[in-house]
Protein backbone atom coordinates (compact mmCIF):
# COMPACT_ATOMS: atom_id res chain seq x y z
CA UNK A 1 0.00 0.00 0.00
CA UNK A 2 3.17 2.32 0.74
CA UNK A 3 3.77 2.23 -2.96
CA UNK A 4 0.32 3.10 -3.73
CA UNK A 5 0.38 5.96 -0.98
CA UNK A 6 3.35 7.56 -2.43
CA UNK A 7 2.23 7.29 -6.10
CA UNK A 8 -1.26 8.97 -4.80
CA UNK A 9 1.27 11.78 -3.14
CA UNK A 10 3.55 12.55 -6.20
CA UNK A 11 0.88 12.71 -9.19
CA UNK A 12 -0.95 15.40 -5.92
CA UNK A 13 2.24 16.72 -6.01
CA UNK A 14 2.66 17.35 -9.91
CA UNK A 15 -0.61 18.63 -10.54
CA UNK A 16 -0.91 21.21 -7.75
CA UNK A 17 2.31 22.59 -8.91
CA UNK A 18 1.62 22.30 -12.85
CA UNK A 19 -1.91 24.29 -12.10
CA UNK A 20 -0.17 26.70 -9.28
CA UNK A 21 2.19 27.62 -11.57
CA UNK A 22 0.19 28.32 -14.56
CA UNK A 23 -2.02 30.77 -12.39
CA UNK A 24 1.02 32.33 -11.45
CA UNK A 25 2.47 32.50 -15.16
CA UNK A 26 -0.68 33.91 -16.22
CA UNK A 27 -0.49 36.66 -13.45
CA UNK A 28 2.87 37.47 -14.73
CA UNK A 29 1.75 38.49 -17.67
CA UNK A 30 -0.27 41.26 -16.39
CA UNK A 31 1.90 42.00 -13.78
CA UNK A 32 4.92 42.55 -16.77
CA UNK A 33 1.98 44.71 -18.48
CA UNK A 34 0.65 46.58 -15.57
CA UNK A 35 4.51 47.24 -14.19
CA UNK A 36 5.56 48.49 -17.89
CA UNK A 37 2.84 50.73 -18.10
CA UNK A 38 3.60 52.15 -14.87
CA UNK A 39 7.21 52.86 -15.43
CA UNK A 40 6.78 54.19 -18.95
CA UNK A 41 4.53 56.76 -17.57
CA UNK A 42 1.07 54.84 -18.20
CA UNK A 43 -1.71 52.54 -17.37
CA UNK A 44 -1.21 49.11 -18.38
CA UNK A 45 -4.20 46.74 -19.63
CA UNK A 46 -7.49 48.19 -17.08
CA UNK A 47 -10.77 47.34 -19.41
CA UNK A 48 -10.95 43.81 -18.64
CA UNK A 49 -12.41 43.56 -15.35
CA UNK A 50 -11.26 45.43 -12.31
CA UNK A 51 -7.94 46.73 -12.83
CA UNK A 52 -7.64 44.48 -16.15
CA UNK A 53 -7.11 41.56 -13.35
CA UNK A 54 -9.34 39.16 -16.47
CA UNK A 55 -6.74 40.37 -19.08
CA UNK A 56 -4.90 37.13 -18.64
CA UNK A 57 -8.17 35.15 -19.57
CA UNK A 58 -9.05 37.47 -22.31
CA UNK A 59 -5.59 36.62 -23.54
CA UNK A 60 -5.65 32.70 -23.35
CA UNK A 61 -9.36 33.11 -25.05
CA UNK A 62 -7.95 35.19 -28.14
CA UNK A 63 -5.20 33.05 -28.84
CA UNK A 64 -7.12 30.21 -28.61
CA UNK A 65 -9.25 31.43 -31.24
CA UNK A 66 -6.95 32.54 -33.76
CA UNK A 67 -6.51 30.72 -36.50
CA UNK A 68 -3.28 28.29 -36.84
CA UNK A 69 -0.97 28.64 -39.18
CA UNK A 70 1.72 26.20 -40.35
CA UNK A 71 3.95 27.33 -43.22
CA UNK A 72 4.57 25.75 -46.43
CA UNK A 73 8.58 25.51 -46.08
CA UNK A 74 7.96 24.44 -42.88
CA UNK A 75 9.30 21.11 -41.24
CA UNK A 76 5.78 19.76 -39.67
CA UNK A 77 6.79 17.73 -36.77
CA UNK A 78 9.71 19.73 -35.41
CA UNK A 79 7.59 22.50 -35.97
CA UNK A 80 4.81 21.23 -34.00
CA UNK A 81 6.90 19.85 -30.67
CA UNK A 82 9.25 22.91 -30.90
CA UNK A 83 7.14 25.22 -28.48
CA UNK A 84 6.31 22.16 -26.08
CA UNK A 85 9.80 21.20 -25.86
CA UNK A 86 10.43 25.02 -24.42
CA UNK A 87 6.98 24.60 -22.13
CA UNK A 88 7.97 21.08 -20.56
CA UNK A 89 11.63 22.51 -19.75
CA UNK A 90 10.80 25.51 -18.06
CA UNK A 91 7.80 23.65 -16.20
CA UNK A 92 10.01 20.46 -15.24
CA UNK A 93 12.94 22.62 -13.83
CA UNK A 94 10.34 23.57 -11.05
CA UNK A 95 10.73 19.60 -9.73
CA UNK A 96 13.72 19.74 -7.55
CA UNK A 97 13.04 23.43 -5.93
CA UNK A 98 11.89 23.24 -2.50
CA UNK A 99 9.24 25.56 -1.88
CA UNK A 100 8.30 24.95 1.93
CA UNK A 101 9.48 22.50 4.68
CA UNK A 102 7.55 19.33 5.71
CA UNK A 103 3.63 19.38 6.18
CA UNK A 104 1.16 16.93 7.64
CA UNK A 105 -1.77 16.43 5.58
CA UNK A 106 -3.61 12.94 6.61
CA UNK A 107 -1.36 11.26 8.60
CA UNK A 108 1.33 11.33 6.30
CA UNK A 109 4.73 13.81 6.34
CA UNK A 110 4.91 15.65 3.11
CA UNK A 111 7.99 17.35 1.39
CA UNK A 112 6.95 20.53 0.17
CA UNK A 113 9.26 19.11 -3.11
CA UNK A 114 8.21 17.74 -5.80
CA UNK A 115 11.76 15.43 -6.81
CA UNK A 116 14.39 15.50 -3.44
CA UNK A 117 17.12 14.26 -5.25
CA UNK A 118 21.11 14.37 -4.92
CA UNK A 119 21.94 16.00 -8.05
CA UNK A 120 19.28 18.56 -7.95
CA UNK A 121 21.57 21.81 -9.01
CA UNK A 122 23.36 19.93 -12.16
CA UNK A 123 19.76 18.65 -12.86
CA UNK A 124 18.25 22.49 -13.51
CA UNK A 125 21.44 22.91 -15.73
CA UNK A 126 20.78 20.70 -17.69
CA UNK A 127 17.43 21.26 -18.42
CA UNK A 128 18.29 24.96 -18.55
CA UNK A 129 20.39 23.59 -21.56
CA UNK A 130 17.36 21.37 -23.30
CA UNK A 131 14.89 24.21 -23.01
CA UNK A 132 17.01 26.17 -25.88
CA UNK A 133 15.98 23.19 -28.29
CA UNK A 134 12.77 24.72 -28.24
CA UNK A 135 13.56 28.16 -29.33
CA UNK A 136 16.76 26.70 -32.13
CA UNK A 137 14.05 23.79 -33.42
CA UNK A 138 11.26 26.47 -33.89
CA UNK A 139 13.34 28.99 -35.01
CA UNK A 140 14.90 26.21 -37.53
CA UNK A 141 11.88 24.13 -38.47
CA UNK A 142 9.51 27.74 -39.63
CA UNK A 143 11.72 27.81 -42.76
CA UNK A 144 11.99 31.33 -42.47
CA UNK A 145 15.41 33.33 -42.67
CA UNK A 146 14.68 35.25 -39.70
CA UNK A 147 13.63 32.42 -37.89
CA UNK A 148 16.89 30.93 -38.14
CA UNK A 149 18.97 33.83 -37.89
CA UNK A 150 16.92 34.09 -34.52
CA UNK A 151 17.58 30.46 -33.58
CA UNK A 152 21.00 31.00 -34.61
CA UNK A 153 21.26 33.80 -31.77
CA UNK A 154 19.29 32.15 -29.69
CA UNK A 155 22.24 28.95 -29.67
CA UNK A 156 25.06 31.14 -30.09
CA UNK A 157 23.94 33.17 -26.62
CA UNK A 158 22.96 30.02 -24.68
CA UNK A 159 26.26 28.29 -25.36
CA UNK A 160 27.86 31.05 -24.07
CA UNK A 161 26.45 32.45 -20.82
CA UNK A 162 25.87 28.65 -19.84
CA UNK A 163 29.49 28.24 -19.21
CA UNK A 164 29.24 31.53 -16.85
CA UNK A 165 25.90 30.32 -15.30
CA UNK A 166 27.05 27.02 -14.56
CA UNK A 167 30.25 28.62 -12.99
CA UNK A 168 28.16 31.05 -11.00
CA UNK A 169 26.57 28.02 -9.00
CA UNK A 170 30.06 26.36 -8.38
CA UNK A 171 30.17 28.85 -4.97
CA UNK A 172 26.57 28.02 -3.46
CA UNK A 173 27.77 24.16 -3.92
CA UNK A 174 30.54 24.42 -2.23
CA UNK A 175 29.63 26.89 0.41
CA UNK A 176 26.48 24.28 1.36
CA UNK A 177 28.78 21.04 0.40
CA UNK A 178 25.80 19.33 -1.40
CA UNK A 179 24.13 19.60 -4.97
CA UNK A 180 21.15 19.14 -3.53
CA UNK A 181 18.38 22.37 -3.12
CA UNK A 182 16.79 21.18 0.13
CA UNK A 183 20.46 20.65 1.62
CA UNK A 184 21.19 24.58 0.02
CA UNK A 185 18.80 26.09 1.68
CA UNK A 186 19.44 24.47 4.94
CA UNK A 187 22.55 25.26 5.09
CA UNK A 188 21.22 29.15 4.37
CA UNK A 189 18.71 28.59 7.31
CA UNK A 190 21.62 27.76 9.53
CA UNK A 191 24.06 30.60 8.60
CA UNK A 192 23.80 33.85 6.68
CA UNK A 193 22.00 33.66 2.98
CA UNK A 194 24.68 32.81 0.40
CA UNK A 195 24.10 36.35 -0.97
CA UNK A 196 25.36 37.70 1.51
CA UNK A 197 28.94 35.06 2.17
CA UNK A 198 28.67 35.08 -1.79
CA UNK A 199 27.79 38.43 -3.22
CA UNK A 200 29.16 38.10 -7.01
CA UNK A 201 27.88 35.14 -7.40
CA UNK A 202 24.40 36.23 -7.02
CA UNK A 203 25.46 39.17 -9.62
CA UNK A 204 26.49 36.90 -12.26
CA UNK A 205 23.88 34.42 -11.59
CA UNK A 206 21.50 37.18 -12.31
CA UNK A 207 23.07 38.43 -15.37
CA UNK A 208 23.47 34.82 -16.56
CA UNK A 209 19.81 33.63 -15.90
CA UNK A 210 18.91 37.06 -17.60
CA UNK A 211 20.70 35.85 -20.91
CA UNK A 212 19.47 32.29 -20.13
CA UNK A 213 15.62 33.09 -20.35
CA UNK A 214 16.13 35.60 -23.36
CA UNK A 215 15.10 38.97 -21.44
CA UNK A 216 16.37 42.25 -22.01
CA UNK A 217 19.13 43.25 -22.27
CA UNK A 218 19.75 39.90 -23.60
CA UNK A 219 16.56 39.43 -25.93
CA UNK A 220 18.47 38.98 -28.93
CA UNK A 221 16.63 35.72 -29.97
CA UNK A 222 13.66 37.61 -30.56
CA UNK A 223 14.68 41.39 -31.13
CA UNK A 224 11.93 42.72 -33.44
CA UNK A 225 13.22 45.74 -34.73
CA UNK A 226 16.22 43.53 -36.72
CA UNK A 227 14.64 39.96 -36.87
CA UNK A 228 10.88 41.22 -36.87
CA UNK A 229 10.47 38.82 -34.08
CA UNK A 230 13.16 36.28 -34.41
CA UNK A 231 12.78 32.64 -33.56
CA UNK A 232 8.94 32.98 -33.15
CA UNK A 233 8.27 34.65 -36.30
CA UNK A 234 5.96 32.28 -37.95
CA UNK A 235 4.23 30.96 -35.13
CA UNK A 236 0.66 31.89 -34.39
CA UNK A 237 -2.33 31.06 -32.15
CA UNK A 238 -1.68 28.73 -29.49
CA UNK A 239 1.59 27.59 -30.73
CA UNK A 240 2.85 31.09 -29.94
CA UNK A 241 1.16 31.33 -26.51
CA UNK A 242 2.63 28.22 -25.79
CA UNK A 243 5.84 29.91 -26.49
CA UNK A 244 4.97 33.00 -24.12
CA UNK A 245 3.58 30.80 -21.54
CA UNK A 246 7.16 29.16 -21.65
CA UNK A 247 8.98 31.85 -21.46
CA UNK A 248 7.12 33.36 -18.40
CA UNK A 249 7.44 29.69 -16.50
CA UNK A 250 10.91 30.19 -17.23
CA UNK A 251 11.47 33.55 -15.80
CA UNK A 252 9.45 32.44 -13.05
CA UNK A 253 11.53 28.83 -12.60
CA UNK A 254 15.11 30.89 -12.96
CA UNK A 255 14.02 33.54 -9.97
CA UNK A 256 12.90 30.17 -7.70
CA UNK A 257 16.40 29.55 -8.42
CA UNK A 258 17.61 32.83 -7.57
CA UNK A 259 15.89 32.51 -4.45
CA UNK A 260 16.58 29.00 -3.34
CA UNK A 261 20.05 29.36 -3.74
CA UNK A 262 20.89 33.13 -2.72
CA UNK A 263 17.85 34.27 -0.75
CA UNK A 264 17.64 31.30 1.99
CA UNK A 265 14.40 29.75 -0.15
CA UNK A 266 11.72 28.99 1.67
CA UNK A 267 12.76 29.36 5.17
CA UNK A 268 11.65 33.01 6.96
CA UNK A 269 10.26 34.03 10.21
CA UNK A 270 6.37 34.00 11.35
CA UNK A 271 4.73 33.23 7.92
CA UNK A 272 4.59 29.95 6.50
CA UNK A 273 6.87 28.36 4.05
CA UNK A 274 5.36 28.52 0.83
CA UNK A 275 4.19 31.94 1.41
CA UNK A 276 7.91 33.31 2.20
CA UNK A 277 8.93 31.39 -0.93
CA UNK A 278 6.89 33.22 -3.19
CA UNK A 279 7.51 36.84 -1.41
CA UNK A 280 11.01 36.32 -2.76
CA UNK A 281 10.67 34.83 -6.13
CA UNK A 282 8.23 38.22 -6.84
CA UNK A 283 10.84 40.52 -5.63
CA UNK A 284 12.97 38.69 -7.70
CA UNK A 285 10.58 38.79 -10.97
CA UNK A 286 9.73 42.65 -9.94
CA UNK A 287 13.70 42.78 -10.31
CA UNK A 288 13.75 41.08 -13.92
CA UNK A 289 10.57 43.73 -14.95
CA UNK A 290 11.87 46.68 -13.39
CA UNK A 291 15.35 46.08 -15.51
CA UNK A 292 13.40 45.45 -19.04
CA UNK A 293 11.74 48.76 -18.04
CA UNK A 294 14.90 50.32 -17.91
CA UNK A 295 17.77 48.86 -20.11
CA UNK A 296 17.84 48.80 -24.19
CA UNK A 297 18.92 45.87 -25.54
CA UNK A 298 22.65 44.70 -26.92
CA UNK A 299 24.23 45.14 -29.73
CA UNK A 300 25.23 41.14 -31.06
CA UNK A 301 28.43 40.94 -30.58
CA UNK A 302 28.44 43.14 -27.67
CA UNK A 303 26.72 40.46 -26.39
CA UNK A 304 29.22 37.67 -27.32
CA UNK A 305 31.55 39.52 -26.34
CA UNK A 306 30.39 40.16 -22.80
CA UNK A 307 29.69 36.99 -21.98
CA UNK A 308 33.24 35.58 -23.22
CA UNK A 309 35.66 38.23 -22.14
CA UNK A 310 34.08 39.53 -19.46
CA UNK A 311 31.33 37.22 -17.68
CA UNK A 312 33.75 33.95 -17.72
CA UNK A 313 36.73 35.39 -16.64
CA UNK A 314 35.05 36.98 -13.94
CA UNK A 315 32.92 34.37 -13.03
CA UNK A 316 35.98 31.70 -12.81
CA UNK A 317 37.69 34.39 -10.60
CA UNK A 318 34.83 34.50 -8.32
CA UNK A 319 35.07 30.40 -7.89
CA UNK A 320 38.59 30.70 -7.08
CA UNK A 321 38.43 33.15 -4.43
CA UNK A 322 35.39 31.75 -3.15
CA UNK A 323 36.80 28.27 -2.80
CA UNK A 324 40.41 30.06 -1.21
CA UNK A 325 38.40 31.70 1.32
CA UNK A 326 36.05 28.67 1.90
CA UNK A 327 39.24 26.50 2.50
CA UNK A 328 40.52 29.25 5.27
CA UNK A 329 37.66 29.43 7.00
CA UNK A 330 36.84 32.96 6.29
CA UNK A 331 33.22 32.41 5.11
CA UNK B 1 7.04 -5.28 -2.85
CA UNK B 2 10.32 -5.84 -3.99
CA UNK B 3 8.86 -7.91 -6.30
CA UNK B 4 7.10 -5.07 -8.18
CA UNK B 5 10.31 -2.91 -8.00
CA UNK B 6 12.23 -5.05 -9.96
CA UNK B 7 9.53 -5.93 -12.53
CA UNK B 8 9.47 -2.03 -13.14
CA UNK B 9 12.72 -2.21 -13.28
CA UNK B 10 12.94 -4.25 -15.98
CA UNK B 11 9.75 -2.70 -17.83
CA UNK B 12 11.68 0.83 -17.97
CA UNK B 13 14.92 -0.87 -19.00
CA UNK B 14 13.25 -2.57 -22.34
CA UNK B 15 11.63 0.50 -23.58
CA UNK B 16 14.55 2.14 -22.86
CA UNK B 17 16.98 -0.11 -24.66
CA UNK B 18 14.68 -0.58 -27.64
CA UNK B 19 13.92 3.16 -27.68
CA UNK B 20 18.32 3.87 -27.53
CA UNK B 21 18.31 1.10 -30.63
CA UNK B 22 15.74 2.26 -32.42
CA UNK B 23 16.67 6.33 -32.52
CA UNK B 24 19.88 5.01 -32.75
CA UNK B 25 18.83 3.42 -36.06
CA UNK B 26 16.93 6.24 -37.02
CA UNK B 27 19.60 8.85 -36.95
CA UNK B 28 21.74 6.48 -39.41
CA UNK B 29 19.20 6.49 -41.91
CA UNK B 30 17.52 9.95 -41.77
CA UNK B 31 18.69 12.10 -45.29
CA UNK B 32 18.25 15.89 -42.83
CA UNK B 33 21.28 15.99 -40.85
CA UNK B 34 19.06 17.78 -38.42
CA UNK B 35 16.90 14.74 -37.57
CA UNK B 36 19.86 13.00 -37.48
CA UNK B 37 21.21 14.82 -34.66
CA UNK B 38 17.49 15.22 -33.05
CA UNK B 39 17.90 11.00 -33.15
CA UNK B 40 20.75 10.90 -31.59
CA UNK B 41 19.59 12.97 -28.96
CA UNK B 42 16.71 11.12 -28.20
CA UNK B 43 19.42 8.04 -27.90
CA UNK B 44 21.62 9.96 -25.17
CA UNK B 45 17.90 10.42 -23.57
CA UNK B 46 17.23 6.63 -22.84
CA UNK B 47 20.74 6.10 -22.00
CA UNK B 48 20.90 8.15 -19.34
CA UNK B 49 17.64 7.01 -18.30
CA UNK B 50 19.49 3.27 -18.16
CA UNK B 51 22.15 5.00 -15.58
CA UNK B 52 19.23 6.19 -14.01
CA UNK B 53 17.91 2.56 -13.48
CA UNK B 54 22.12 1.17 -12.19
CA UNK B 55 21.61 4.42 -9.78
CA UNK B 56 24.03 6.23 -11.25
CA UNK B 57 22.21 9.30 -11.15
CA UNK B 58 25.14 11.78 -11.40
CA UNK B 59 26.44 10.05 -14.58
CA UNK B 60 23.15 10.28 -15.80
CA UNK B 61 22.16 13.77 -15.53
CA UNK B 62 25.96 14.53 -16.71
CA UNK B 63 25.37 12.47 -19.79
CA UNK B 64 21.88 14.86 -20.52
CA UNK B 65 23.81 18.21 -19.98
CA UNK B 66 27.05 17.20 -21.77
CA UNK B 67 26.08 14.81 -24.54
CA UNK B 68 21.87 15.78 -25.09
CA UNK B 69 22.75 19.48 -24.47
CA UNK B 70 25.87 21.11 -25.24
CA UNK B 71 27.70 19.38 -27.26
CA UNK B 72 24.21 18.46 -29.75
CA UNK B 73 23.49 22.29 -29.47
CA UNK B 74 27.04 22.53 -31.02
CA UNK B 75 26.39 20.54 -33.65
CA UNK B 76 22.90 21.52 -34.01
CA UNK B 77 24.29 25.05 -34.49
CA UNK B 78 26.98 24.02 -37.06
CA UNK B 79 24.51 22.33 -38.67
CA UNK B 80 22.58 25.50 -39.57
CA UNK B 81 25.27 27.86 -39.98
CA UNK B 82 26.66 25.80 -42.86
CA UNK B 83 23.45 24.50 -44.53
CA UNK B 84 24.24 20.98 -44.81
CA UNK B 85 20.58 20.27 -45.10
CA UNK B 86 20.40 21.66 -48.34
CA UNK B 87 23.73 20.50 -49.90
CA UNK B 88 26.04 18.06 -49.49
CA UNK B 89 23.10 15.35 -49.19
CA UNK B 90 25.53 13.15 -51.39
CA UNK B 91 23.36 10.05 -53.37
CA UNK B 92 25.99 8.16 -54.93
CA UNK B 93 25.56 5.18 -54.77
CA UNK B 94 29.22 3.76 -54.15
CA UNK B 95 31.81 5.63 -52.60
CA UNK B 96 35.14 5.02 -51.05
CA UNK B 97 34.31 6.63 -48.15
CA UNK B 98 31.13 4.65 -47.47
CA UNK B 99 33.07 1.33 -47.48
CA UNK B 100 35.85 2.72 -45.16
CA UNK B 101 33.02 4.08 -42.93
CA UNK B 102 31.56 0.47 -43.50
CA UNK B 103 34.70 -1.18 -42.35
CA UNK B 104 35.18 0.46 -39.35
CA UNK B 105 31.76 0.49 -38.18
CA UNK B 106 31.84 -3.58 -38.72
CA UNK B 107 35.32 -3.69 -36.36
CA UNK B 108 33.68 -1.64 -33.52
CA UNK B 109 30.40 -3.55 -33.52
CA UNK B 110 33.02 -6.99 -33.18
CA UNK B 111 34.63 -5.07 -30.34
CA UNK B 112 31.86 -4.47 -28.40
CA UNK B 113 30.54 -8.18 -29.15
CA UNK B 114 33.60 -9.57 -28.08
CA UNK B 115 33.73 -7.21 -24.88
CA UNK B 116 30.32 -8.20 -23.75
CA UNK B 117 31.26 -12.03 -23.93
CA UNK B 118 34.38 -11.52 -22.26
CA UNK B 119 33.32 -9.53 -19.68
CA UNK B 120 30.09 -11.81 -18.61
CA UNK B 121 32.25 -15.09 -18.91
CA UNK B 122 34.71 -13.36 -15.96
CA UNK B 123 31.56 -11.95 -14.52
CA UNK B 124 33.66 -9.82 -12.14
CA UNK B 125 32.35 -7.07 -10.52
CA UNK B 126 33.75 -3.82 -9.89
CA UNK B 127 33.37 -1.63 -6.21
CA UNK B 128 31.04 0.60 -7.26
CA UNK B 129 27.98 -1.51 -8.44
CA UNK B 130 24.47 -0.45 -8.27
CA UNK B 131 23.46 -1.86 -5.05
CA UNK B 132 26.68 0.16 -3.88
CA UNK B 133 25.38 3.43 -5.46
CA UNK B 134 22.09 2.99 -4.15
CA UNK B 135 23.58 3.84 -0.20
CA UNK B 136 26.50 6.69 -0.66
CA UNK B 137 25.76 9.62 -2.26
CA UNK B 138 26.68 9.69 -5.95
CA UNK B 139 28.16 12.85 -6.87
CA UNK B 140 30.44 12.08 -3.67
CA UNK B 141 31.45 8.96 -5.18
CA UNK B 142 32.17 10.25 -8.18
CA UNK B 143 34.13 13.20 -6.86
CA UNK B 144 35.94 11.00 -4.56
CA UNK B 145 37.21 8.30 -7.62
CA UNK B 146 38.13 11.68 -10.09
CA UNK B 147 39.94 13.27 -8.09
CA UNK B 148 41.64 10.45 -5.92
CA UNK B 149 42.28 7.64 -7.84
CA UNK B 150 41.84 8.81 -11.57
CA UNK B 151 43.06 12.24 -11.01
CA UNK B 152 46.05 11.28 -13.18
CA UNK B 153 43.60 9.72 -16.26
CA UNK B 154 41.11 13.15 -15.53
CA UNK B 155 43.95 15.82 -15.57
CA UNK B 156 45.10 14.15 -18.87
CA UNK B 157 41.86 14.04 -20.40
CA UNK B 158 41.63 18.10 -19.67
CA UNK B 159 44.76 18.75 -20.95
CA UNK B 160 43.61 16.50 -24.21
CA UNK B 161 40.29 18.96 -24.61
CA UNK B 162 42.23 22.22 -23.76
CA UNK B 163 44.58 21.05 -26.48
CA UNK B 164 41.61 21.15 -28.70
CA UNK B 165 40.70 24.11 -28.47
CA UNK B 166 44.00 25.94 -28.49
CA UNK B 167 43.67 23.78 -31.86
CA UNK B 168 40.47 25.44 -33.01
CA UNK B 169 41.44 29.07 -32.06
CA UNK B 170 44.24 28.44 -33.59
CA UNK B 171 42.68 27.42 -36.97
CA UNK B 172 39.99 29.89 -36.87
CA UNK B 173 42.38 33.23 -36.29
CA UNK B 174 42.83 35.63 -39.26
CA UNK B 175 45.64 35.22 -41.44
CA UNK B 176 47.85 38.00 -41.60
CA UNK B 177 48.63 37.89 -45.30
Amino acid sequence: MELVYSLVEIIVKNIVVVLVLMGFVAYTTLLERKLLGRLQVRFGPNRVGPFGLLQPLADGVKSFFKEDIIPEEADKTLYVIAPGICLFTALSMFAVVPFGGTITLLGREIKLVIADIDTGLLYLLALATLGEYGVVLGGWASGNKYGVLGALRAAAQMISYEVALGLAVIGTIILAGSLNLGDIVAAQQSGMWFIVKYPFGFIFYLVAGLAEINRTPFDMPESESELACGFNIEYSSMKFATFMIAEYAHMFTVAAIVTTLFLGGWSGPWLPGPVWFLIKVFAVIFFFIWERGTYPRLRYDHIMQFGWKVLLPLTLLNVVVTAALVAMGVI
Amino acid sequence: MIGIEVGFKWIVFIAMALLATGSALMMVTRRNPIHSALWLIVTFFSVAVIYVLLNATFIAVAQVMVYAGAIMMLVLFVIMLIHLEWGAQSTSKKSFAKLIGALITIMLFLQVLGGIFTYANVGRKGAYTPEVLAGASNVQAAGNLLYGKYVFAFEIASVLLLVGIVGAVLLARKRKD
